[in-house]
């Protein structure tokens, strides 16, 4: 048996079962990191040492009957954004290199409550601002089908170390597609949960507005628990929902009949990709045979969403990353003649180039003279999509879409061009303007064997039904049977 | 020109650090006097990934003090972020409050020599304090103190309907006694907890367009303000009388050269890029939170003077010193309520109290005793115990080492000769020795009499009860 084949659902029955400890479990992966990281990159820090230690007190614990988490013994990998007392906390950025947080993000309570074992912190464009994680001021992460392409991002360290069976599953950050484009580019599960569903406290904040913590899996049914453990109202976070807790394993029905699905038709047009069409023009046919309605529709508003939202996320990113100044932490430039001078050498040499330029458009569109222009204008166009989103939620339970309008590209195809990068948000941000939840599996490989990823958007807080949606494709379709990274380097 | 051939136009932005006990956006308290950077946590201190939970006692001080001025409280309101750099200020934002105050339109009536005026309050608003950067006096650099970051201000913006340094005098005690007695500050500007930034301009009497206006930042003492708005008048017309104009900048008073400074011109004016906070919820308040807040809310001075002048006949002067500070006004109750006497109660509160205050710039609030204590030394006066000039020495001792009046008086032996023989004795020995005043006074000089008490008090060392003295010069002059 290959433990890091196992989905997280299969490894608890297995600690149950006492058919392994979490010892086994961890040291597996630590193998696998060990074997593969030279190839795939994925990690910023890795917890080796930590993660085997804990694993052995938790396997102690479990024999005295002492444990109570329900995954208690499970490794996780977290995404370098979200903090974690102890340890580093870097964003990929050069200007928090050596920032250990002094406390933990609320996602991280609650792992730690339930005795889970960080395996380490994941690569990522720097502070989430890419498509790529080329932006990254440490290491590009590999694409593990393809090592010579991107694995996606920003969450590209998450989604390619799941691929890679290097972490069981990992948190991810979405802003305007970080979970699901890199998920949709790996082959794995990447949910977006509504804004708010998910307490932010301890994310670094790149779109206050945007941003939310999500699951990247090896399958849905992890998503639905992983979902499960990090929800909750948070009151340090005033922006997280009040809603009831909801079990989302208990969603999973595996059955859509009389689901409504709509496929907006513009999420299928100029620079969508021929072979990205086509698997998800078969994804839609499973659907129908699986007893779901589907009908096109339009939903014109969304060609606003790219620029409305590369507006409202620098704007807000400008001022998150003002505290970014090297006076209490982080990088501080070595010599500076005064007060103008030590804050502009910190922050150019600290920042990336990616990150200063969303820095200096999001500066820009709150200026004055400029603000209703920009800001004020996408704010209304925010509200004009949700609002389209809302009636198209009248009509149907799901919406179905291309996550990514291609394949994963190669590494260094786009990194020198900013706006093509921006276009590879085009299918995700609308769901992040929304609020709405958001879910990528994948329905498919390419001719080149590059996988090929669905996006499932669904009403507010209505994660249960995507998450069915998506079960219910995944259990006819069986992709992660048929189909496995080959860490080939370029194509054959 | 001549100064009184220019109108003079003020306008106020002040800042009232408010007595919540914890901070506006995380619940490290707000207490005075700490340690570098003790009061600090994760979320004051802008660690990457904190947010900011509003403190709800913030809104509902800020209603207060938007109630007590007349202010439409606004129902649905919002914190905004302006956005700059200063290593006080940590998140290199302060969450403020930008197109949507949860107070406007209010008013503050005072009374300036030449009438009654109404001054408009523009704004409150509420937002967070920045912390404090102490400069090493070696050269070794400057050390930031994040204890007050986070502390919550509201902002008072007056319109501009301030004429002279007088009515800014009046308006700021006006304003300074509202926030007392509501008790949402201590107001001690000492401490920083009440400050104003004041706008000076100048115009041509008659002119209806506002002229440039320079602007005094932090200002913390009654004294400097009134002091730097007379400069800042006289440098304006000098400038204007010069053929020169006034440029709009931020200038620094130094109390000690008496001059202002430029600090920054319109040139550095920053672009703060106020936009609305996404971490923060939207303010919504309800009819029925508002009217609560209403009924909470105490008897104010306005109503208490009204009262003082009907209840205990007290005069206008009186009442309107007496009710400019909750502390004088709550110890004028209490003491006379104690020792039922408030006409003497008052007397001592305007006369010997308050000059002492003026003498020492001391506040009322640090008063260092108590009602009962005050309502002790009028009720050793009504006894006969000690005399009044000897109670005004006591009353400088409660001052100087506050204790018990009756502990001051037996300490120093100042209790009252009112034994007759005694007191006898004394007068006997004045006569003697003042023929000269004696004759005047049979040749019907009652003056006289005034002048030979007063050289037995002064034998007395104050002590002798004077009412007796009176009694038996009379007596043996008959």
């Amino acid at each position: 048996m290959d433990i890091t084949e196992l989905t997280v659902h299969e490894l608890q029955e297995k600690l149950k079962n006492k058919e392994l400890t979490s010892y086994d479990i961890t040291k597996a992966y630590i193998d696998r990191i060990q074997e593969k990281e030279k190839d795939v990159q994925a990690f910023v820090t890795t917890l080796e040492a930590d993660a085997l230690d804990k694993a052995k007190k938790i396997d102690e614990e479990m024999k005295a009957g002492e444990v109570e988490g329900e995954f208690a013994g499970i490794p996780i990998g977290i995404k370098d954004n979200i903090c974690t007392k102890g340890v580093k906390t870097t964003c990929s950025s050069k200007i928090l290199e050596n920032f250990v947080s002094p406390y933990d993000a609320t996602v991280v309570e609650k792992l730690n409550s339930e005795e889970m074992i960080n395996l380490g912190k994941l690569n990522m464009d720097e502070f989430a601002m890419g498509g790529s994680t080329e932006y990254s001021y440490f290491k590009k992460t590999r694409n593990p089908w393809d090592l010579n392409k991107v694995p996606g991002g920003s969450s590209g360290g998450s989604a390619a170390a799941v691929a890679a069976r290097m972490v069981p599953w990992a948190l991810g950050s979405d802003t305007g597609g970080s979970i699901r484009q890199p998920a949709s580019f790996c082959g794995v599960v990447g949910l977006k949960p509504t804004y708010g569903l998910v307490s932010r406290y301890g994310l670094v904040a790149f779109a206050s507005s945007l941003d939310q913590i999500g699951p990247i899996t090896k399958d849905v049914y992890d998503s639905a628990m992983l979902l499960n453990i990090i929800t909750g109202h948070d009151d340090r976070d005033t922006t997280s929902s009040n809603q009831e807790k909801v079990d989302y394993t208990k969603c999973l029905k595996n059955d859509v009949k009389g689901l409504k699905i709509g496929v907006p038709k513009e999420f299928f047009g100029e620079g969508i990709n021929e072979e990205v069409k086509e698997k998800l023009e078969e994804a839609i046919e499973t659907y129908k045979e699986l007893g779901a309605e589907v009908e096109e529709f339009s939903l014109d508003i969304a060609k606003y969403s790219l620029a409305t939202y590369y507006i409202i996320a620098c704007a807000e990113a400008s001022s998150n990353l003002g505290r970014f100044d090297g006076i209490r932490y982080g990088y501080r430039a070595k010599e500076f003649k005064d007060l103008k001078d030590l804050y502009r050498k910190s922050r150019s040499e600290g920042f990336g180039p990616e990150v200063k330029r969303r820095i200096i458009l999001g500066t820009y569109v709150l200026s004055s003279g400029y603000y209703d222009a920009y800001y004020k204008k996408a704010q209304q166009v925010r509200t004009l999509v949700m609002n389209e989103f809302n009636k198209a939620f009248e009509k149907y339970d799901v919406l179905l879409t291309p996550t990514s309008p291609t394949v994963a590209f190669d590494i260094g195809s786009k990194s020198n061009n900013p706006l093509e990068m921006y276009l590879s948000d085009i299918c995700t941000v609308s769901v992040n303007i929304g609020g709405l939840p958001g879910i990528s599996i994948p329905c498919g490989v390419d001719k080149s064997n590059m996988p090929i990823g669905m996006q499932l958007i669904g009403n507010k807080f209505q994660e249960g039904t995507i998450l069915n949606a998506a079960y219910t494709f995944e259990q006819k379709t069986k992709f992660r049977e048929n189909h496995k990274p080959t860490f080939r380097k370029g194509e054959e | 020109m001549a100064r009184e051939d220019y109108e003079v136009v003020i306008g106020l932005e002040v800042h009232a650090e408010l007595s919540t006990k914890t901070k506006i956006f995380c619940s490290c308290p707000t207490s005075f006097g700490a340690a570098p950077n003790t009061h600090v946590c994760p979320i004051c201190t802008a660690m990457p990934g904190t947010l900011p939970v509003l403190n709800e006692k913030v809104v509902e001080y800020a209603v207060r003090a938007g109630l007590a001025t007349e202010c439409t409280i606004s129902q649905d309101s919002k914190n905004d972020r302006k956005n700059y750099f200063y290593p006080d200020l940590p998140k290199a934002y302060q969450i403020s409050q930008y197109d949507k105050p949860l107070c406007e339109h209010g008013k503050i009536e005072i009374e300036p020599r030449a009438g009654r005026k109404t001054i408009g309050i523009t704004r409150i608003h509420i937002e967070e304090d920045a912390g404090k950067l102490n400069h090493d006096e070696f050269g070794r650099g400057s050390l930031v103190d994040l204890n007050r970051a986070g502390v919550p201000l509201i902002e008072i913006v007056s319109e501009p309907d301030l004429r002279s340094s007088e009515e800014v005098d009046l308006y700021l005690k006006k304003l300074k006694s509202i926030l007392e007695y509501i008790e949402v500050s201590d107001c001690k500007m000492q401490e920083g907890s009440l400050r104003a930034d004041v706008n000076v301009s100048i115009r041509k009497k008659g002119a209806t367009e506002f002229g440039t206006r320079t602007e005094m930042k932090n200002m913390n003492s009654f004294r400097s303000i009134t002091r730097a708005i007379e400069y800042e008048i006289d440098r304006q017309v000098d400038v204007v009388d010069n053929g020169g104009t006034i440029e709009q900048e931020t200038l620094r008073w130094d109390e000690v050269s008496g001059k202002t400074f430029s600090m920054r011109d319109k040139e550095d004016a920053q672009d703060y890029r106020y936009f609305p906070d996404p971490d923060l919820v939207a303010i919504k308040l309800s009819d029925e939170y508002i009217e609560n807040i209403k009924k909470s809310l105490p008897e104010l001075p306005e109503s208490r003077k009204q009262r003082y002048l009907t209840e205990y006949k007290l005069s206008e002067k009186d009442a309107n010193i007496i009710t400019s500070s909750k502390y004088l006004s709550d110890l004028f109750e209490e003491a006379s309520k104690i020792c039922n006497n408030p006409k003497a109660v008052n007397n001592w509160i305007i006369s010997d109290i308050s000059r002492i205050l003026n003498e020492t710039e001391m506040d009322p609030v640090e008063i260092p005793f108590d009602s009962k204590q005050l309502a002790k030394l009028v009720q050793l006066i009504d006894k006969g115990t000690i005399s009044s000039s000897i109670a005004k020495k006591v009353l400088v001792e409660m001052f100087e080492h506050p204790r018990d009046p009756e502990d001051i008086i037996d300490e120093k032996g100042w209790v009252q000769i009112s034994d007759e023989g005694a007191i006898k004795e004394v007068v006997i020995k004045v006569l003697e020795n003042n023929p000269q005043s004696v004759q005047d006074y049979k040749a019907g000089k009652e003056k006289a009499l005034g002048y030979l008490v007063g050289q037995a008090m002064k034998e007395t060392r104050g002590k002798a009860n004077p009412q007796m003295l009176n009694q038996m010069f009379k007596e043996e002059l008959k």
